[in-house]
C-alpha cells in the first residue's frame, strides 16, 4: 500500500469525522430552538416543523458532501492508478 | 474494495447503451405508475371507490402542503411537484423490495430530476412574471450581486442532487456494510430506518423545489 493511499485513508476519516460532529451540533441546536417554539406555540407547529425540516436538510447536505469526498477519496481517487 | 457504491450494477446490454438495476428500477415505478393509475383506476368518477378515494387524499395531502408553501392555487404546479413526490417516494421505497435498488441512490436520477426542477423554476418564473421581470429578479438587490444570484441557481441545483444520492447512497452502503458484518436478522432496523429516511427525502426535495418554485413565480422569499 503506497503513500497516497494511506493519506487518502487518512482524509476520508478525518472528513467523515469532521463532517459528522459539526452538523450534528447544529442539527441539535436548529431542533431544541425548534422545539422551544413549538412548546410556546402549539398552534405553529405546522409551519415550523416544515421550516425545521427543510433547514435541517440545508444543514445535513453539508455532512453530505463530507461524504461524497470521502468516498472520492476512498472509491474514485484521481492520484490512484 | 470492489463493492463500490458509485458504480452502476449493469444488468444487460440494448445494442451499445448498458442498462443499470437502477434504470430497470425505474421502469417497473413507471409501469406500476401508469397500471395502477390508468388502468386499474381508470377515469376519475363522482362516487369514488376505495382506491380513487384513497388516492385523492394522498393527492389532496400534497396540494394542502404546497398550497402552505406557495400561498396560492397550487393547482397548475401539482402536475410536475405531486408527481414527483410520488415517484420520489417510490423509488426511495424500493430498497425493500428484493431484486430492486433505489434509482435515487446512483448519480444519474437526482441529476436529472434536480435538472428537471432547474428548468421547471425559470419557465414557472417566466410564465408568471414575464422574461423582463423575472430575469430583473437577478439584479435585485444590487446588479453587482448578479454573479452571487446566478451562482446561488447553480448551486441549490447542485446541491439539490447531492442531498437526494448522498443520503440515498449511504443509506444502501450502511445495509450493505450491516449485511456483510452480521448475518439474517440484524439488517432490519436499518431497512425500516431506510423506509424513513426514504419518505423524509421525497418531502425535502419536493418542499425544496416548491420554496424555489415559489421564489421564482415570487410568492415565497428565498
Amino acid at each position: 500500500m503506497n503513500y497516497i493511499e494511506i493519506v487518502s485513508i487518512i482524509g476520508a476519516v478525518i472528513a467523515v469525522s469532521f463532517g459528522a460532529i459539526f452538523p450534528a451540533y447544529s442539527e441539535g441546536r436548529a431542533i431544541a430552538a425548534a422545539m422551544e417554539a413549538i412548546a410556546r406555540q402549539p398552534e405553529a407547529a405546522g409551519t415550523l416543523s416544515r421550516t425545521l425540516f427543510v433547514g435541517l436538510a440545508m444543514i445535513e447536505t453539508m455532512a453530505i458532501y463530507c461524504l461524497v469526498i470521502a468516498l472520492l477519496l476512498l472509491y474514485a481517487n484521481p492520484f490512484v492508478g | 474494495m470492489e463493492a463500490s457504491p458509485l458504480v452502476p450494477d449493469i444488468l444487460f446490454h440494448i445494442g451499445f447503451v448498458p442498462i443499470s438495476r437502477s434504470v430497470v428500477t425505474t421502469w417497473g415505478i413507471m409501469a406500476l405508475l401508469f397500471v395502477v393509475l390508468r388502468v386499474s383506476l381508470g377515469t376519475p368518477k363522482v362516487n369514488a371507490g376505495p382506491a380513487q378515494a384513497a388516492l385523492e387524499v394522498v393527492v389532496l395531502a400534497i396540494a394542502d402542503q404546497l398550497q402552505q408553501v406557495l400561498n396560492r392555487d397550487p393547482w397548475p404546479y401539482m402536475p410536475l411537484l405531486g408527481s414527483l413526490f410520488i415517484f420520489l417516494g417510490l423509488a426511495n421505497l424500493a430498497a425493500v423490495f428484493p431484486g430492486a435498488t433505489p434509482p435515487t441512490g446512483h448519480l444519474e436520477t437526482p441529476a436529472a430530476l434536480a435538472a428537471i426542477v432547474f428548468l421547471s423554476v425559470h419557465y414557472f418564473g417566466i410564465r408568471t412574471r414575464g422574461a423582463r421581470k423575472y430575469f430583473g429578479h437577478y439584479l435585485e438587490p444590487n446588479p453587482f450581486l448578479l454573479p452571487l444570484n446566478v451562482l446561488g441557481d447553480l448551486t441549490r441545483t447542485f446541491s439539490l442532487m447531492i442531498r437526494l444520492f448522498g443520503n440515498m447512497m449511504s443509506h444502501e452502503f450502511v445495509i450493505a456494510i450491516v449485511v456483510f458484518l452480521a448475518g439474517l436478522i440484524v439488517p432490519v432496523p436499518f431497512l425500516l430506518l431506510g423506509v424513513l429516511i426514504g419518505i423524509i427525502q421525497a418531502y425535502i426535495f419536493t418542499i425544496l423545489a416548491t420554496v424555489y418554485i415559489g421564489g421564482a413565480i415570487g410568492a415565497v422569499e428565498t
